[in-house]
Protein backbone atom coordinates (compact mmCIF):
# COMPACT_ATOMS: atom_id res chain seq x y z
CA UNK A 1 0.00 0.00 0.00
CA UNK A 2 1.18 3.50 -0.74
CA UNK A 3 1.71 5.63 2.34
CA UNK A 4 1.77 8.86 0.37
CA UNK A 5 -1.75 9.80 1.20
CA UNK A 6 -2.36 9.55 4.91
CA UNK A 7 -5.95 9.91 6.01
CA UNK A 8 -7.02 13.30 7.07
CA UNK A 9 -9.45 13.49 9.96
CA UNK A 10 -12.19 14.46 7.53
CA UNK A 11 -11.71 11.29 5.57
CA UNK A 12 -11.98 8.86 8.47
CA UNK A 13 -15.13 10.31 10.04
CA UNK A 14 -17.77 8.26 8.28
CA UNK A 15 -20.56 6.37 9.88
CA UNK A 16 -20.22 2.63 9.75
CA UNK A 17 -23.55 2.50 7.99
CA UNK A 18 -22.31 4.61 5.10
CA UNK A 19 -19.34 2.31 4.65
CA UNK A 20 -21.60 -0.76 4.76
CA UNK A 21 -23.93 0.84 2.25
CA UNK A 22 -21.07 1.80 -0.05
CA UNK A 23 -19.94 -1.83 -0.02
CA UNK A 24 -23.45 -3.16 -0.67
CA UNK A 25 -23.18 -3.02 -4.44
CA UNK A 26 -21.74 -5.56 -6.83
CA UNK A 27 -20.13 -3.04 -9.16
CA UNK A 28 -18.37 -1.26 -6.35
CA UNK A 29 -17.20 -4.54 -4.86
CA UNK A 30 -15.79 -5.57 -8.21
CA UNK A 31 -13.95 -2.24 -8.44
CA UNK A 32 -12.53 -2.79 -4.96
CA UNK A 33 -11.50 -6.30 -5.93
CA UNK A 34 -9.34 -4.78 -8.67
CA UNK A 35 -8.01 -1.94 -6.53
CA UNK A 36 -7.12 -4.40 -3.76
CA UNK A 37 -3.76 -5.14 -5.37
CA UNK A 38 -2.57 -1.80 -4.04
CA UNK A 39 -1.81 -0.20 -7.41
CA UNK A 40 -3.34 3.09 -8.47
CA UNK A 41 -5.78 2.62 -11.37
CA UNK A 42 -7.04 5.06 -13.94
CA UNK A 43 -10.71 5.08 -14.87
CA UNK A 44 -9.78 3.74 -18.32
CA UNK A 45 -8.08 0.72 -16.80
CA UNK A 46 -10.97 0.13 -14.44
CA UNK A 47 -13.43 0.31 -17.37
CA UNK A 48 -11.43 -2.07 -19.58
CA UNK A 49 -13.34 -5.32 -19.11
CA UNK A 50 -16.51 -3.76 -17.83
CA UNK A 51 -19.87 -3.29 -19.52
CA UNK A 52 -20.29 -0.03 -17.68
CA UNK A 53 -19.53 3.36 -19.13
CA UNK A 54 -16.71 5.48 -17.79
CA UNK A 55 -19.35 7.82 -16.36
CA UNK A 56 -20.98 4.99 -14.43
CA UNK A 57 -17.63 3.80 -13.10
CA UNK A 58 -16.72 7.33 -12.09
CA UNK A 59 -19.97 7.64 -10.17
CA UNK A 60 -19.27 4.43 -8.26
CA UNK A 61 -15.70 5.52 -7.54
CA UNK A 62 -17.01 8.78 -6.12
CA UNK A 63 -19.26 6.85 -3.74
CA UNK A 64 -16.27 4.81 -2.56
CA UNK A 65 -14.22 7.99 -2.26
CA UNK A 66 -16.96 9.68 -0.23
CA UNK A 67 -16.55 7.09 2.53
CA UNK A 68 -12.76 6.94 2.27
CA UNK A 69 -12.49 3.47 0.72
CA UNK A 70 -10.65 4.91 -2.26
CA UNK A 71 -8.47 7.96 -2.68
CA UNK A 72 -7.99 9.75 -5.94
CA UNK A 73 -4.71 11.31 -6.93
CA UNK A 74 -3.99 13.49 -9.95
CA UNK A 75 -1.31 12.35 -12.31
CA UNK A 76 -1.00 14.81 -15.15
CA UNK A 77 -4.45 15.18 -16.66
CA UNK A 78 -5.64 11.88 -15.25
CA UNK A 79 -7.18 10.89 -11.93
CA UNK A 80 -5.87 7.68 -10.45
CA UNK A 81 -7.71 5.74 -7.77
CA UNK A 82 -6.18 3.80 -4.89
CA UNK A 83 -7.72 1.49 -2.32
CA UNK A 84 -7.64 2.46 1.35
CA UNK A 85 -8.42 -0.56 3.58
CA UNK A 86 -8.99 1.44 6.75
CA UNK A 87 -12.78 1.99 6.57
CA UNK A 88 -13.28 -1.70 5.73
CA UNK A 89 -11.07 -2.71 8.65
CA UNK A 90 -13.05 -0.42 10.91
CA UNK A 91 -16.41 -1.93 10.09
CA UNK A 92 -14.94 -5.40 10.41
CA UNK A 93 -13.67 -4.54 13.89
CA UNK A 94 -17.02 -3.01 14.73
CA UNK A 95 -18.93 -6.14 13.66
CA UNK A 96 -16.47 -8.32 15.56
CA UNK A 97 -17.05 -6.22 18.67
CA UNK A 98 -20.84 -6.47 18.41
CA UNK A 99 -20.55 -10.19 17.71
CA UNK A 100 -18.35 -10.70 20.78
CA UNK A 101 -20.82 -8.78 22.96
CA UNK A 102 -23.59 -11.10 21.79
CA UNK A 103 -21.52 -14.19 22.58
CA UNK A 104 -21.09 -12.93 26.12
CA UNK A 105 -24.75 -11.93 26.52
CA UNK A 106 -26.00 -15.27 25.18
CA UNK A 107 -23.71 -17.24 27.47
CA UNK A 108 -25.15 -15.29 30.41
CA UNK A 109 -28.66 -16.06 29.10
CA UNK A 110 -27.76 -19.75 28.91
CA UNK A 111 -26.51 -19.79 32.50
CA UNK A 112 -29.61 -17.85 33.57
CA UNK A 113 -32.23 -20.19 32.05
CA UNK A 114 -30.37 -23.40 32.89
CA UNK A 115 -29.71 -22.66 36.56
CA UNK B 1 -17.89 -11.22 6.81
CA UNK B 2 -21.44 -10.17 6.05
CA UNK B 3 -23.58 -7.30 7.16
CA UNK B 4 -25.62 -9.58 9.44
CA UNK B 5 -24.64 -11.18 12.72
CA UNK B 6 -26.08 -14.65 13.30
CA UNK B 7 -25.85 -16.75 16.44
CA UNK B 8 -27.29 -20.12 17.25
CA UNK B 9 -27.34 -21.54 20.74
CA UNK B 10 -28.93 -24.61 22.32
CA UNK B 11 -30.46 -23.99 25.72
CA UNK B 12 -31.27 -26.81 28.11
CA UNK B 13 -34.49 -25.18 29.25
CA UNK B 14 -38.10 -25.37 28.07
CA UNK B 15 -39.17 -22.83 25.47
CA UNK B 16 -41.57 -21.21 27.96
CA UNK B 17 -38.65 -20.58 30.32
CA UNK B 18 -36.54 -19.03 27.54
CA UNK B 19 -39.44 -16.89 26.36
CA UNK B 20 -39.85 -15.48 29.85
CA UNK B 21 -36.12 -14.77 30.17
CA UNK B 22 -36.25 -12.83 26.90
CA UNK B 23 -39.47 -10.89 27.26
CA UNK B 24 -40.00 -10.28 30.96
CA UNK B 25 -38.15 -7.00 31.31
CA UNK B 26 -36.79 -7.87 34.78
CA UNK B 27 -35.52 -11.26 33.65
CA UNK B 28 -34.08 -9.78 30.45
CA UNK B 29 -32.29 -7.25 32.61
CA UNK B 30 -30.76 -10.00 34.79
CA UNK B 31 -28.75 -11.61 32.02
CA UNK B 32 -28.43 -8.61 29.73
CA UNK B 33 -27.30 -6.48 32.67
CA UNK B 34 -29.68 -3.59 32.36
CA UNK B 35 -32.28 -2.27 34.80
CA UNK B 36 -35.32 -1.54 32.64
CA UNK B 37 -37.97 0.94 33.73
CA UNK B 38 -41.05 -0.83 32.37
CA UNK B 39 -42.32 -3.97 30.60
CA UNK B 40 -41.67 -4.56 26.91
CA UNK B 41 -44.58 -3.47 24.70
CA UNK B 42 -44.42 -3.73 20.88
CA UNK B 43 -44.06 -0.32 19.30
CA UNK B 44 -42.82 1.30 22.48
CA UNK B 45 -39.40 2.44 23.52
CA UNK B 46 -37.81 0.55 26.36
CA UNK B 47 -35.28 2.38 28.52
CA UNK B 48 -33.09 1.60 31.44
CA UNK B 49 -29.68 1.84 32.99
CA UNK B 50 -26.87 -0.55 32.14
CA UNK B 51 -25.85 -2.52 35.24
CA UNK B 52 -22.66 -3.93 33.70
CA UNK B 53 -19.80 -2.84 35.98
CA UNK B 54 -18.15 0.27 34.62
CA UNK B 55 -21.01 1.14 32.28
CA UNK B 56 -23.64 2.16 34.83
CA UNK B 57 -23.79 5.73 33.52
CA UNK B 58 -25.10 4.56 30.17
CA UNK B 59 -28.75 4.54 29.17
CA UNK B 60 -30.05 1.48 27.36
CA UNK B 61 -32.67 2.16 24.74
CA UNK B 62 -34.50 -0.02 22.26
CA UNK B 63 -37.82 0.02 20.41
CA UNK B 64 -39.71 -3.23 20.80
CA UNK B 65 -40.93 -4.53 17.44
CA UNK B 66 -42.52 -7.98 17.66
CA UNK B 67 -43.54 -10.29 20.47
CA UNK B 68 -44.95 -13.53 19.06
CA UNK B 69 -45.17 -15.82 22.08
CA UNK B 70 -42.49 -18.50 22.21
CA UNK B 71 -41.51 -17.78 18.62
CA UNK B 72 -40.17 -14.32 17.96
CA UNK B 73 -39.03 -11.36 20.01
CA UNK B 74 -37.47 -8.41 18.20
CA UNK B 75 -36.35 -4.88 18.82
CA UNK B 76 -34.40 -2.13 17.10
CA UNK B 77 -31.53 -0.35 18.83
CA UNK B 78 -28.08 1.06 18.43
CA UNK B 79 -25.95 -2.03 18.93
CA UNK B 80 -24.02 -2.02 22.18
CA UNK B 81 -23.90 1.75 22.18
CA UNK B 82 -21.51 1.80 25.07
CA UNK B 83 -18.99 4.52 24.29
CA UNK B 84 -20.35 7.65 25.99
CA UNK B 85 -18.46 10.02 23.71
CA UNK B 86 -19.71 8.49 20.47
CA UNK B 87 -22.77 9.96 18.81
CA UNK B 88 -24.77 6.88 17.90
CA UNK B 89 -27.60 8.92 16.43
CA UNK B 90 -25.48 9.08 13.27
CA UNK B 91 -25.73 5.30 13.00
CA UNK B 92 -28.90 3.56 11.89
CA UNK B 93 -30.76 1.41 14.36
CA UNK B 94 -30.22 -2.27 13.72
CA UNK B 95 -32.86 -4.98 14.06
CA UNK B 96 -32.31 -7.71 16.65
CA UNK B 97 -34.44 -10.85 16.33
CA UNK B 98 -34.60 -13.74 18.75
CA UNK B 99 -36.30 -16.79 17.23
CA UNK B 100 -37.09 -19.83 19.30
CA UNK B 101 -37.63 -23.44 18.27
CA UNK B 102 -38.37 -26.36 20.58
CA UNK B 103 -35.88 -29.23 20.53
CA UNK B 104 -35.96 -32.70 22.19
CA UNK B 105 -34.42 -31.50 25.40
CA UNK B 106 -34.75 -27.77 25.32
CA UNK B 107 -34.80 -24.77 23.05
CA UNK B 108 -32.88 -23.62 20.03
CA UNK B 109 -32.31 -19.88 20.02
CA UNK B 110 -31.43 -18.16 16.74
CA UNK B 111 -30.30 -14.60 17.04
CA UNK B 112 -29.83 -12.28 14.10
CA UNK B 113 -28.81 -8.66 14.04
CA UNK B 114 -29.21 -6.94 10.69
CA UNK B 115 -29.45 -3.52 9.10
CA UNK B 116 -25.91 -2.28 9.62
CA UNK B 117 -26.14 -0.71 6.18
CA UNK B 118 -29.45 1.11 6.69
CA UNK B 119 -28.49 4.67 6.24
CA UNK B 120 -31.35 7.14 6.41
CA UNK B 121 -32.98 7.67 3.02
CA UNK B 122 -32.28 11.40 3.09
CA UNK B 123 -28.55 10.80 3.34
CA UNK B 124 -28.44 8.13 0.68
CA UNK B 125 -27.25 9.36 -2.73
CA UNK B 126 -28.72 7.64 -5.81
CA UNK B 127 -25.61 5.61 -6.35
CA UNK B 128 -25.96 4.14 -2.84
CA UNK B 129 -28.93 2.04 -3.90
CA UNK B 130 -28.52 -1.42 -2.58
CA UNK B 131 -27.72 -4.34 -4.75
CA UNK B 132 -27.55 -7.49 -2.70
CA UNK B 133 -26.03 -9.73 -5.35
CA UNK B 134 -22.57 -10.88 -4.60
CA UNK B 135 -22.24 -9.08 -1.31
CA UNK B 136 -21.23 -12.04 0.81
CA UNK B 137 -18.81 -13.52 -1.68
CA UNK B 138 -17.10 -10.24 -2.45
CA UNK B 139 -16.93 -9.29 1.20
CA UNK B 140 -15.02 -12.51 1.82
CA UNK B 141 -12.49 -11.49 -0.83
CA UNK B 142 -12.12 -8.08 0.67
CA UNK B 143 -11.84 -9.49 4.15
CA UNK B 144 -9.09 -11.82 2.97
CA UNK B 145 -7.32 -8.87 1.51
CA UNK B 146 -7.70 -6.75 4.61
CA UNK B 147 -6.54 -9.58 6.85
CA UNK B 148 -3.49 -10.07 4.70
CA UNK B 149 -2.70 -6.36 4.61
CA UNK B 150 -2.93 -5.81 8.34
Amino acid sequence: MSQEHPNSAAEVEHSHAEVFAALGDETRLSLIAKLCDGQPYSISRLSEDSKLTRQAITKHLRVLESVGIVHSVRRGRESLFEFNPQPVEEIKEYLDLVSEQWDQALSRLKAFVEE
Amino acid sequence: MTNTIEKRIELNAPISRVWRALTDHREFGEWFRVKLDSPFIPGETSRGKITYPGYEHITWEAVVQKMEPEQLFSFTWHPFAIEPDVDYSAEPPTLVEFRLEPTHDGTLLLLTESGFDNIPAGRRPDAFRMNDGGWTEQMKNIENYVTRAS
